[in-house]
């Protein structure tokens, strides 16, 4: 490599335009020696032509492109907006061999390919645990009652036309799956940021404080401290709330997201937002609200979503998802176009608050410089972050450490296995580390 | 001072526990549940009982009514691992006695089950009631469900043969839980109030302290793990899995020839999923013709591709003999063109 004229948007036409299909596979496997060979193979037998051209310029520019020189499509083509054709790669995937029913399975957002913190409302992570429904809205009810009558003074009933009369708000929140990460407590077992850290994503999502229904309700705070949240769909999915969280004007009934109401497959057309608690507690399809004196031990917090330590106890309530960040440019399962300068860049988060600092090791954690955080750092919402880099085409293994506001600092795998051990399942908020190689391959490797 | 705001006042006054707030302030928004609506949604079954509706079963009819209902998931005994985690394994007479189950305390544990985890029963009779069978969730009675659980303690040598649980018996039964001493709210991950003030975590103590060190941190990089070769290629060809253009690239990871196999792989997968396979061989006739045998028919005809989605959309009799292919209106063309290809592929 390092042959500028080699380059694309240099004096020659892209290696998509001129390599061989089988020689832009080598050079998306790393075989360099084999592209500067081909380079030359190429240049060869496409001969005057390229030749010529190159000598006044790139054929990109040169020669006028078809969508230059012809007329475009008129407008409301597509009434409802799709991504480029050329955007068919980024989508969300299962993880094979992670769960054997669909109902009751994952797919992972590609963080690999996204920008800024705002994640398209159709690569949003799904995790469903009876199967999804694209619920009426018209026959959707939210119900608020509790576990003793003395706990509330009104049990209502609210339709949809109702909530949205109400007063709302709009925040920007992060939302990660309690196991995102959990296939990696005990060794590396997947390739890509896709599938290590993809049970995470991040929406504007609108709708009615909580503590705002509930004091419709005539709640009595003294008495009823927890909250249950049961959704719509089979499994009606169930989950203890903290009521501080609910005082303090976090948590919300949601019914926007992203500028539109919420997608099916995230619970429409309402769901729970517990800002900073695991994606479980944001129950989907939301039909009630039970208000109680004690926590209930639901499946989902008495079977799963329980954190195995190394003394034989289960952690049970574990709620909270901690400090935590992972660099997505580049990342595992990628390879680097040449040596030279790259933004490196990335996405950090918290569920104590705000983003503080960012650093990032290119040398496996020895030395650390601190990353540009990318405004407005929001309380528990994805921060992105950016550093400049050259590769200068050594071995080299990135990583990136979050700092949130209350000074926690995310953990190595090393000091989280001391205390939590690798068979938790759940919250594993270790440093992530990718290792490159002098192909320009990224692969997933753990650091202790 | 609107009348509006007089009458919240009057409200709030008459409710001293909620003074300060605004209880019914929104005029025309929401309205009071019947105690119909309630008791139709209220389902839930906390660990003290609350909620737990009247009824009763013995091991007996529960075990008729797993199989019936339950089997083809977990297996006849609870134990299958094909479908779900086993339900039911794992735990001992002296767990019984201790409460903690010992697989867990010396971490041998080969497989966690559902009952080796579980410290209340009130949660197993909660979720079969409010999400079992699958495919029918509430469409048990609560005889049906304390039958069921009876069986599922039978089997976990919790309670003998003969034995009928009940709203009377069941808080005697979680006394015995193999796991029922297994849990810890200890922990910094509850946003609520720490236990010291009435609620259950430790106030958000972190267990975990990092520093943010800058410089020479370490002596030397200590590489725990790296990626193992085969699951560098579990997850498909990560080329198309990345953008084509920009700073990187998918790394290429199965090559042309693997990443046909690996279409195919998906096709056969989709085959398998919507029930093709069960009729069809790839090499012979099973109910339906084989795979071969209609590629043998068709391979000659004009449009052998539209004529065999239509087949499979429509469905069709006595081309093949006296057993119906039924219609698959439901899938996606898409996905019928693709299977329809892959036949007359050779299904390879």
């Amino acid at each position: 490599m390092g042959d500028i004229d080699n380059k694309p948007g240099r004096l020659r036409l892209a290696p998509e335009n001129f390599l061989t299909e089988e020689q832009v596979r080598a050079v998306g496997a790393g075989r360099r020696s084999f592209l500067r060979k081909s380079f030359l193979a190429a240049g060869a037998a496409l001969a005057a032509p390229i030749a010529a051209r190159a000598a006044d310029g790139d054929p990109a520019i040169l020669e006028l492109p078809e969508w230059t020189t012809s007329l475009g499509q008129p407008v409301a083509v597509r009434p409802y907006g799709t991504p480029s054709k050329y955007e068919s790669q980024l989508l969300r995937r299962e993880s094979p061999g992670l769960t054997r029913v669909g109902g009751a399975s994952v797919s992972f957002c590609p963080l690999q390919g996204l920008f800024g913190i705002i994640t398209p409302s159709g690569l949003h992570f799904e995790r469903h645990h009876q199967g999804w429904h694209d619920i009426d809205p018209a026959r959707h009810r939210l119900m608020i009652n509790g576990s003793d009558p003395a706990f509330l003074k009104k049990p209502k009933v609210y339709t949809m036309d109702e909530l949205m009369r109400l007063p709302s708000v709009s925040r920007i929140h992060f939302i990660e799956c309690g196991a995102n990460t959990g296939l990696e407590w005990g060794n590396v077992a997947v390739p890509t940021v896709q599938y290590t850290h993809g049970m995470l994503s991040c929406s504007e999502f609108t709708g009615v404080p909580l503590k705002l229904l509930l004091e419709d309700c005539g709640v009595d705070y003294r008495k009823a401290r927890y909250v249950l949240a049961e959704g719509a769909d089979g499994s009606s999915m169930t989950r203890t709330i903290p009521m501080e969280m609910v005082e303090n004007g976090e948590v919300f009934v949601a019914y926007g997201m992203n500028g539109e109401m919420l997608r099916p497959e995230n619970g429409y057309p309402l769901r729970l937002v517990v800002p900073g608690v695991q994606g479980v507690s944001w129950v989907k399809w939301l039909r009630r609200i039970e208000v109680g004196d004690q926590p209930y031990a639901t499946k989902d917090e008495a079977v799963h979503y329980i954190d195995l330590q190394p003394n034989g106890l289960h952690r049970q309530y574990t709620s909270i998802q901690e400090c935590k960040s992972v660099i997505t440019t580049p990342s595992g399962g990628q390879t680097l176009l040449d040596k030279g300068f790259y933004n490196v860049s990335g996405i950090a988060w918290s569920g104590r608050g705000r983003i503080k600092q960012v650093d990032v090791s290119f040398d496996g954690g020895i030395n650390w410089q601190t990353a540009r955080l990318e405004g407005p750092v929001q309380n528990k919402a994805l921060t992105r972050f950016n550093i400049g880099w050259v590769w200068d085409g050594k071995p080299a293994i990135l990583q990136s450490r979050a700092i949130d506001e209350t000074g926690y600092v995310q953990p190595t795998y090393g000091q989280l296995r001391k205390v939590r051990g690798t068979k938790s399942i759940y919250h594993n908020n270790a440093i992530q580390s990718w290792k490159v190689v002098e192909s320009g391959e990224v692969t997933n490797v753990q650091v202790l | 001072m609107s009348r509006f705001s007089k009458s919240i006042l009057v409200l709030a006054l008459a409710g001293a526990s909620t003074a300060g707030f605004a209880f019914d302030k929104y005029q025309g928004i929401g309205r009071q549940a019947t105690t119909a609506e309630v008791a139709a949604w209220d389902i839930d079954v906390r660990p003290d009982f609350k909620g737990l509706p009247k009824g009763s079963g013995n091991v007996e009819r529960g075990q008729e009514l797993f199989e019936e209902k339950c089997a083809s998931c977990h297996g006849s005994f609870g134990e299958s691992n094909e479908v779900f985690t086993p339900l039911i394994g794992g735990t001992t007479a002296e767990d019984i006695k201790n409460g903690r189950v010992g697989g867990f305390v010396k971490g041998d544990i080969p497989q966690r089950t559902t009952f080796t985890k579980v410290a209340t029963i009130s949660t197993v009779f909660d979720y079969i009631q409010r999400a079992m069978p699958w495919t029918a969730p509430k469409s048990l009675k609560p005889d049906d469900v304390y039958a069921i659980l009876a069986y599922f303690l039978n089997l976990a040598e919790i309670v003998p043969g003969d034995f009928t649980l009940s709203d009377r018996n069941i808080a005697d039964v979680q006394k015995l839980m193999p796991n029922r001493n297994g849990m810890t709210t200890d922990h910094g991950m509850w946003p609520g109030a720490p236990a010291k003030k009435g609620g259950i975590g430790n106030g958000g103590k972190p267990d975990v302290k990092n520093v943010a060190c800058m410089k020479n941190c370490k002596a030397e990089v200590q590489i725990a793990s790296t990626l193992p070769e085969y699951a560098r290629t579990a997850h498909g060809e990560l080329a198309d899995q990345n953008r084509s253009f920009g700073p990187v690239r998918g790394t290429r990871t199965l090559g042309p020839e693997a990443a046909k196999k690996a279409a195919n792989a998906t096709t056969l997968e989709l085959a398998t999923k919507n029930g093709c396979m069960a009729c069809h061989g790839v090499a012979g006739k099973i109910v339906g013709p084989g795979y071969n045998e209609v590629v043998a028919r068709y391979k000659d005809q004009a449009d052998a591709e539209g004529k065999l989605v239509a087949k499979v959309k429509n469905g069709g009799q006595g081309a093949w003999g006296s057993v119906p292919m039924p219609p698959n209106g439901h899938l996606p063309d898409e996905d019928i063109k693709t299977l329809v290809r892959w036949i007359l592929s050779g299904a390879k």
